[in-house]
């Protein structure tokens, strides 16, 4: 049995404590797209600015939720803010992959060498989400800012 | 007369363990648990009866006919309804709530009308108005909660004026609030509007006479009052019934059909399509004969005494950290707490109780509306029923401390 410990980690209460990157980018130039988790009530707000080379110049988090919305919200932002949009997509799916771990493998979510297709891209931080798989029903919460940012950008990409 | 303790005995579920704790189920208000004697109805009947029912010539077929209409009877004195073709059974509280809506909503309310719900209503008693609006153009209006989760009734008048169909919560489901429902009946009627009542709360704690409620509607769930799920009621005065048209079509709600059309069946059966859930409405009716046994007025003071006790208990340990929502007075209460737990966010606080074994829910309970006039976007809930007592409440307590830990700064 998963214990909390797995779940509350010290850099996800910190993030939570202290989010990074919180407030809001005039729109234009700046995108915005919103995310809700209709489960719990999380709302999430994620706007970008992204540059005419494709760089995340900016990135704002706005919204309410629970410690892990809000934590991997500000991981991600922190993340993704000063690289470019292809970087951000590539990071969207290695968290989403580490996210999507089947259910049988959960035993082995600590054994890091199995998940060598992600590991090519530097989770950092972001590393200290992985014990949400053992808490499947929090799994949305994790996702729910990045599934908002591949909006946020896919916006970006239809406007320009 | 007290409750006996040995009550919990009755219900499996709760007899066993979480990683060797024992598991304390505070989410009834979401939906209850069941007794082995409800467990045993539906397997018995599964065992010696099963058949189908209104259609055939032996005597199983009549035996499983009995059984449906026998719990329809049964549910029809549990809330002192007129007679047993008041009683209509559907899939839950939700479905009646839209049977109402788009039989007697559908044939009666148009542009000039306006259908008043309250601001603490639950989305099933919301949203099928706000379907029918949208096609049919009328106005909704809102009776606003003030402090305690109250009802504010100084408004009551005006908006009633011109209205149609009060629509309205007897408890609610997040504040605990019991709301006047003679009082808000006799304004209704006053103003020439019907009132349907959303039940779904009060049927399992407090005895319910519709009568003395002075309701023209009333629905309920089967599975908050230890019945299975799959079976709600709607209740209506006989004459309002008899003049609405069918819900769904198929079998079992016909006359005659032909080629060119149909005649319906008599009330209720008009309004029960298709194959009735006989194995549920035999569960339900067992749920019923369990709480009458117990007597409703003993187990609504058993829940006021543990909500006073809960109360008391949740605000001397966590007087600075805890915000209970709702009535402070147990008597003007159910046994349902929503609290936010300082800056602890709901869904962290119910995964917290949830390592001790302890089930809450947490979110915005489907009232988002109410959720809004809180101004908080969730809260966690603890839901008290019979099988409850003071050491649920006490682990409950134990383990918010846990939270406090995790998430202090
Ligand atoms: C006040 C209230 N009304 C309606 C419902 C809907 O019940 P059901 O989901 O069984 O239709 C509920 C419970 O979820 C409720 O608490």
């Amino acid at each position: 049995m998963p214990g909390l410990e797995d779940l509350y980690r010290e850099i996800i209460l910190d993030h939570y404590r202290s989010p990074r990157n919180r407030g809001e980018l005039v729109v234009p130039p700046a995108a915005r797209a919103e995310g809700f988790n209709p489960l719990c009530g999380d709302e999430i707000v994620v706007y970008i600015d992204v540059d005419d080379e494709g760089t995340i110049r900016d990135i704002a988090i706005g919204g309410q939720g629970c410690s892990i919305s809000q934590s991997s919200a500000s991981m991600m932002s922190a993340a993704v803010k000063g690289h470019t949009v292809e970087e951000a997509r590539q990071l969207i799916s290695a968290f989403k992959s580490m996210m999507s771990i089947h259910e049988n493998d959960l035993d082995d979510v600590d054994d890091h060498e199995d998940h060598t297709e992600i590991e090519t891209v530097e989770l950092g931080d972001l590393d200290a989400l992985r014990g949400v798989v053992k808490f499947p029903v929090r799994i949305k919460c994790a996702t729910l800012s990045w599934n908002t940012l591949i909006q946020a950008l896919d916006e970006v990409a239809a406007t320009s | 007369m007290n409750l006996p303790s040995k009550i919990i005995e009755d219900f499996p579920v709760l007899r066993q363990t979480v990683d060797g704790k024992r598991l304390v189920y505070l989410d009834s208000a979401n939906t209850s648990q069941k007794p082995q004697c409800v467990i045993d109805a539906m397997t018995n009947y599964y065992e010696t009866i099963n058949a189908n029912v209104h259609r055939g010539s032996y005597r199983l077929a009549v035996q499983a006919t009995d059984a449906l209409e026998g719990a329809r009877a049964k549910v029809a004195q549990f809330i002192n309804a007129g007679s047993a073709a008041e009683v209509v059974f559907t899939k839950n509280a939700t479905e009646a709530m839209n049977l109402l809506a788009r039989t007697w909503g559908h044939a009666n309310l148009g542009e000039s009308d306006v259908v008043v719900l309250s601001e603490m209503e639950h989305h099933a008693n919301i949203v099928p108005w706000h379907m029918l609006a949208a096609e049919k153009g009328f106005e909704l209006r809102w009776i606003p909660v003030g402090p305690e989760g109250r009802l504010q009734l100084d408004s009551l008048d005006r908006l009633l004026d011109g209205a149609t169909l009060l629509s309205v919560t007897a408890m609610s489901n997040v504040l605990g609030t019991i709301n006047p429902i003679p009082e808000l009946a006799d304004a209704a009627h006053r103003h020439g509007a019907l009132i349907s009542v959303d039940a779904s709360q009060y049927v399992p704690h407090v005895a319910t006479d519709v009568q003395a409620m002075g309701a023209d509607f009333l629905v309920f769930t089967g599975h908050k009052l230890l019945g299975p799920t799959g079976i709600g009621v709607l209740w209506g005065r006989p004459e309002l019934l008899e003049a609405m048209p069918p819900f769904l079509g198929g079998g079992e709600m016909i006359l005659n059909v032909t080629k060119e059309g149909f005649t319906t069946a008599d009330v209720p059966w008009k309004f029960e399509a298709g194959t009735p859930m006989v194995a549920e409405a035999v569960g339900l009716a067992a749920a019923v004969d369990y709480l009458n046994v117990l007597g409703m007025d003993e187990i609504r003071a058993h829940e006021t005494k543990l909500t006073a006790y809960a109360m008391r208990c949740l605000k001397s340990r966590y007087a600075d950290t805890i915000t209970i929502h709702g009535p402070s007075e147990p008597a003007e209460r159910g046994g349902v707490l929503s609290f936010e737990f300082g800056d602890v966010h709901p869904h962290d606080v119910a995964q917290v109780l949830d390592e001790a074994g302890i089930c809450v829910r947490a979110g915005h309970h489907c009232a988002k509306p109410l959720m809004r006039v809180l101004g908080v976007p969730a809260s966690s809930r603890a839901s008290l029923y019979l099988y409850n007592n003071e050491s649920d409440v006490d682990a409950l307590a134990d383990a918010l401390e846990r939270a406090d830990e995790i998430f202090s700064l």
